[in-house]
């Protein structure tokens, strides 16, 4: 009898705290993306004649052994076709650099290096090149757990990441949470809601036809929420990138992937 | 000669401070009464229609309420699963109660996802400069809506019976 009113009373307790806290709900397990695809759309993932990522990977193995103006090029420092890329180090982007005393997503690292080790002019942001780059070396992680650390330097960084994915924006006045924690698995019209992990980007995009990364896709979020948007090498963003990349610690890389 | 011109210019100034007044005015459309968890008076006053309101209702950069809800009268290929089922929706709530769910559902309850589709522009965060100042339906949009909703008679379940 005594067991059970103390059962009682916990789960009280437990309704009590998600009617305080409704913006913190409790998340069982992680699910790829991945699940949320049609048999079709997997077979073409799995498949690396039909998956389109694959081409621009060849692009982006083209980008890692062109010279640059001081006549090296990527695989100078790490190997013919990224031999001496560590996935382990790949899979825990976006981390703190020592030197920038700052948090670098991996695009940013690959605007380092083109930048101070190759002596080439900066890409812009939405350039192919750096997709294509970055598409390449994040599929040399293919299958290693996510790993992002989020304690020390890393923790203010991650905090505004979090703030910003539980903040509502544009017209729609949805944030991130509502339909990525709270309404995962239901029917938006026809597309099943997913939990909105990263483990897959850059990936290929089945509605727009064409390959994105993080940003670019943060990007269309805002425009279907009729909001104004971020630059993608804003700082916003960037937090919500090591956010995104924190929560979905443990899940494989699947880049590239193809996604709705 | 001077004097003339000088009073042209301030007429073309005048002009296109009156327009950009115009451009303003949606922040004073969204003015209601709200009594309790409805709104008892149509918005400005409006009459709806129920054949407007259904197109609304599927249009997909209007309503578009078939993303979240289900209509069972509507053949259209896929219905959302997040909110609630509209069928006989007029049973269960009042034509002033529907009202305020459309107007603006974060007065009912705060968390919900349901964008207010008249709710305030002052009220949004961040719009885009695309939609600035306006509101995501007009008044009469709504209450096209609202009279679309109330013309649901219980048929389908009737026919059931």
């Amino acid at each position: 009898m005594i067991t059970l009113r103390a059962f009682r009373y916990s789960f009280l307790n437990l309704v009590f705290l998600f009617t305080l806290f409704p913006s913190t709900p409790l998340r069982a397990e992680l699910i790829s993306g991945y699940e949320f695809l049609s048999n079709q759309a997997k077979d073409m993932q799995n498949d690396d004649f039909q998956n389109p990522g694959y081409l621009m990977i060849e692009k982006g193995l083209e980008v890692y052994n062109t010279r640059g103006e001081n006549e090296k090029s990527c695989n100078h420092c790490h190997g013919n076709n990224g031999e001496k890329f560590t996935p382990k180090s790949i899979a825990q982007f976006p981390k703190f650099h020592n030197l920038l005393q700052a948090p670098v997503t991996l695009r940013d690292q690959i605007q380092f290096c083109w930048d101070k080790r190759l002596d080439n002019f900066p890409l812009l942001y939405d350039d192919t090149d750096l997709l294509a780059l970055e598409t390449m070396i994040r599929n040399k992680a293919y299958g290693e757990k996510v790993n992002v650390d989020t304690s020390g330097e890393m923790q203010p960084y991650y905090e505004a990441g979090k703030k910003f994915y539980f903040t509502r924006f544009g017209q729609m006045d949805m944030n991130c949470s509502q339909c990525h924690d709270v309404y995962t698995g239901r029917m938006l019209r026809g597309q099943k809601l997913s939990q909105g992990q990263t483990n897959g980007f850059p990936l290929f995009r089945l509605e727009s036809q064409k390959m994105v990364n993080l940003p670019q896709r943060l990007r269309e979020c805002f425009h279907s929420l009729r909001a104004q948007t971020f630059e993608q090498d804003s700082n916003e963003f960037r937090n919500l990138e090591i956010y995104l990349n924190a929560r979905g610690n443990g899940l494989k890389i699947e880049t590239p992937a193809i996604r709705y | 000669m001077i004097f003339k011109e000088n009073i042209l210019i301030t007429l073309v100034i005048f002009m296109v401070l009156s327009l950009f007044k115009n451009s303003y005015a949606a922040e004073d459309m969204t003015n209601y009464l709200m009594t309790g968890d409805s709104i008892n008076t149509p918005l400005d006053g409006l009459t709806g229609k129920p054949e407007r309101g259904q197109a609304l209702f599927r249009n997909q950069n209007k309503g578009n309420c078939l993303a979240c809800h289900q209509l069972s009268i509507l053949k259209d290929a896929f219905h959302g699963t997040i909110g609630p089922s509209l069928d006989q929706v007029s049973q269960r709530l009042t034509e002033a109660q529907i009202r305020l769910r459309i107007t603006d559902m974060k007065q009912v309850n705060p968390y919900s996802i349901m964008p207010g589709f008249y709710r305030s522009p002052k009220k949004i965060n961040r719009i885009s400069p695309l939609y600035e100042n306006s509101t995501i339906l007009t008044s009469q949009e709504v209450e096209d809506i609202v009279s679309y909703l109330m013309s649901l008679k219980p048929n389908s379940f009737a026919e059931q019976q």
